[in-house]
């Protein structure tokens, strides 16, 4: 049950999965070091799920390589599998269990030694806020408690990678609050894949985001990096009041690459609304600010807008459409 | 084979605190008590030839065709409709353990159910007063033949259970091929265009598989090894056929 340290927690090179002539993953590498927390966002359709069934050898794959913990999933699927706490898209669970015994059911399956597994489950239950309802039928059970019992169950076993596709599907902002907090307690000790598309989850909660679209990575990175990388610019605004002539000029010769975007309407204090970008990621607040003094402009507002994991996504995504159609243009043409 | 037991005691519990399992085991033994009622009435106006256990056996392709489509179609076809197959093979988990410990479980319940028919030649011993009513010979013979046939049976339950995600669909292939099993060797066997000769090696392998020819010879207590093959390799086969069937279902999702 060794296993060298040193290897990546997933790796996965040139990954292609075909479903009966459609392609669902195309070509996907990527690594993930272990302990961090990895989000997986893509639009509907992208790919997420086929990707994460390979991850945990449920479906094979139709070319390339997986590994996990330095396993292969195609050649050691049991090796793999008990290092892979799994839990699917809309959380499947059997409805007419209590839930104790259902965890205890999975930890049997999942290797767990019998002497060990009720403390281990009691310890899960108050990880995951669920010993109120330990020996309730899942059937009868809440959204929240479920969705609960599924992450409980994917970390029952202590796995080293637990991947969960689409843990906060149906959730209500408190419970999303609680399984981003349980998530976050899980780094360090354990990596782990999520998907989503719910943006400001992934943003909170992972170290690392890939952006997958049309079974590509279209982008990846920190939230920061990818912002930088996708965006390349970031926004100011400020309300001033006062002869706007030469701030353009001003402006530019202050900070290369900055720019006047827009100038909204005076309002009826004569203060008006303008949107400036820059090329660059340092903060040039500063900087604005001074060439306003300069240009005799009374400044009552300066903020700088930060573009969203939304905004990137957007981006992200919208430039990957661009490129396959390009791509595709003229073999579609009849 | 570590997870078979793990399955396998989790499905007969799962059976055994299921409302519907205790349902159908009360209307099992409403029908075959009615049948043996009926039996022992028309042994009190006149005496018949054979004994009452071997008739009553003589009727057991009523619960099999019936009881054993109950009994297995849930099996498989709900594991996979509500996705809880996935979970539970993305644990260390083979397909085979899967398969075997549900099979096993079905078979155990059928078991208990036949088993529970004993009560029934209990009463009859303990208030007929007629020894001769009671001849251990059959009764041996007939519940060996319930325990060795079942097998085939319910291994056919499962592998239709795997075919499908639908219960009612995996339920009506299950009669159908065990209608199929049970008579169309009788069927196949009365055919005339069988009797060709060039046929002729066709004609013995049909006359082989006659499973009510196997039941007269369990009950006059003939226990020929070549009957124990014909369901024993029935029942490999068609569980072969169960893992296969859940694995080309994920090859091919």
């Amino acid at each position: 049950m060794s296993e060298p340290p040193a290897q990546p927690a997933i790796e996965v090179s040139r990954l292609v999965k075909v479903f009966a002539g459609v392609t669902a993953v195309n070509d996907i590498s990527f690594k993930v070091p272990r302990g961090e927390i990895i989000g997986f966002l893509g639009p509907n359709g992208a790919g997420k799920s086929t990707t994460m069934r390979i991850l945990t050898g449920y479906l094979p794959a139709t070319s390339g390589d997986v590994s996990i913990c330095g396993f292969r999933v195609a050649e050691e699927p049991d090796s793999v599998k008990r290092r892979v706490g799994y839990m699917p898209e809309n959380n499947p669970l059997p409805e007419d269990m209590r839930v104790s015994e259902y965890l205890y059911f999975r930890g049997r399956l999942k290797e767990v030694p019998r002497r060990k597994l009720g403390a281990r489950i009691d310890e899960v239950l108050e990880l995951c806020d669920l010993k109120r309802v330990r020996h309730k039928i899942i059937g009868k059970l809440s959204k929240g408690f479920r969705q609960r019992v599924g992450i409980a169950e994917s970390v029952l076993a202590e796995p080293p990678v637990i991947i969960m596709d689409e843990p906060t599907i149906g959730l209500d902002p408190h419970q999303i609050l609680i399984v981003r907090d349980l998530i976050a307690s899980l780094r360090g000790r354990m990596t782990v894949l999520i998907s989503s598309h719910i943006l400001p989850e992934i943003e909170m909660t992972c170290d690392r985001v890939l952006i997958i679209n049309q079974g590509r990575i279209v982008a990846q990175g920190t939230p920061a990096e990818l912002r930088r990388e996708v965006l390349g610019q970031s926004a100011y605004e400020i309300e001033a009041a006062g002869p706007l002539g030469s701030l353009q000029f001003v402006l530019g010769s202050i900070v290369p690459g900055l720019s006047v975007a827009s100038e909204g309407p005076e309002d009826d204090q004569g203060f008006r609304k303008i949107k400036l970008k820059t090329i660059g990621d340092e903060d040039a607040g500063e900087a604005i600010l001074r060439a306003c003094l300069l240009e005799g402009l009374r400044v009552r507002a300066l903020s700088r807008a930060r573009p969203t994991l939304e905004d990137v996504f957007l981006a992200a995504t919208r430039r990957s459409w661009d490129a396959v159609a390009e791509g595709q243009g003229p073999e579609a043409a009849p | 084979m570590r997870h078979f037991f793990t399955i396998l005691a989790h499905e007969v519990r799962m059976l055994l605190v299921s409302p519907s399992t205790y349902v159908a085991a009360v209307s099992f033994l409403a029908v075959m008590g009615f049948i043996f009622t009926n039996i022992l009435e028309k042994y009190s106006t006149a005496p018949q030839d054979a004994s009452p256990a071997s008739v009553f056996f003589s009727v057991y392709f009523l619960p099999v065709i019936f009881m054993v489509p109950l009994l297995t179609m849930k099996c498989l076809a709900e594991e996979r409709r509500l996705g809880t197959i996935e979970t539970l093979l993305t644990t260390p988990v083979t397909t085979t353990e899967v398969v075997l410990g549900k099979y096993g479980a079905a078979y155990l319940l059928y078991l208990a159910f036949w088993a529970s028919t004993s009560g029934l030649f209990f009463i009859l011993k303990r208030f007929a007063g007629d020894p001769r009513l009671i001849d251990p010979g059959p009764i041996l013979g007939g519940y060996l033949f319930i325990a060795v046939s079942g097998l085939l049976f319910v291994s056919i339950g499962v592998f239709t259970s795997a075919l499908s995600r639908n219960q009612a669909v995996a339920g009506l292939l299950c009669t159908t091929i065990l209608i199929m099993v049970i008579f169309g060797g009788r069927y196949l066997g009365s055919v005339t265009w069988l009797d060709r000769e060039s046929l002729a090696p066709l004609k013995a392998a049909v006359s082989y598989a006659q499973v009510s020819q196997h039941f007269m010879d369990f009950t006059r207590g003939v226990v020929d090894t070549r009957e124990l093959l014909f369901y024993l390799s029935g029942t490999v086969l068609a569980l072969i056929f169960s893992i296969l069937s859940v694995e080309a279902k994920l090859l091919h999702s």
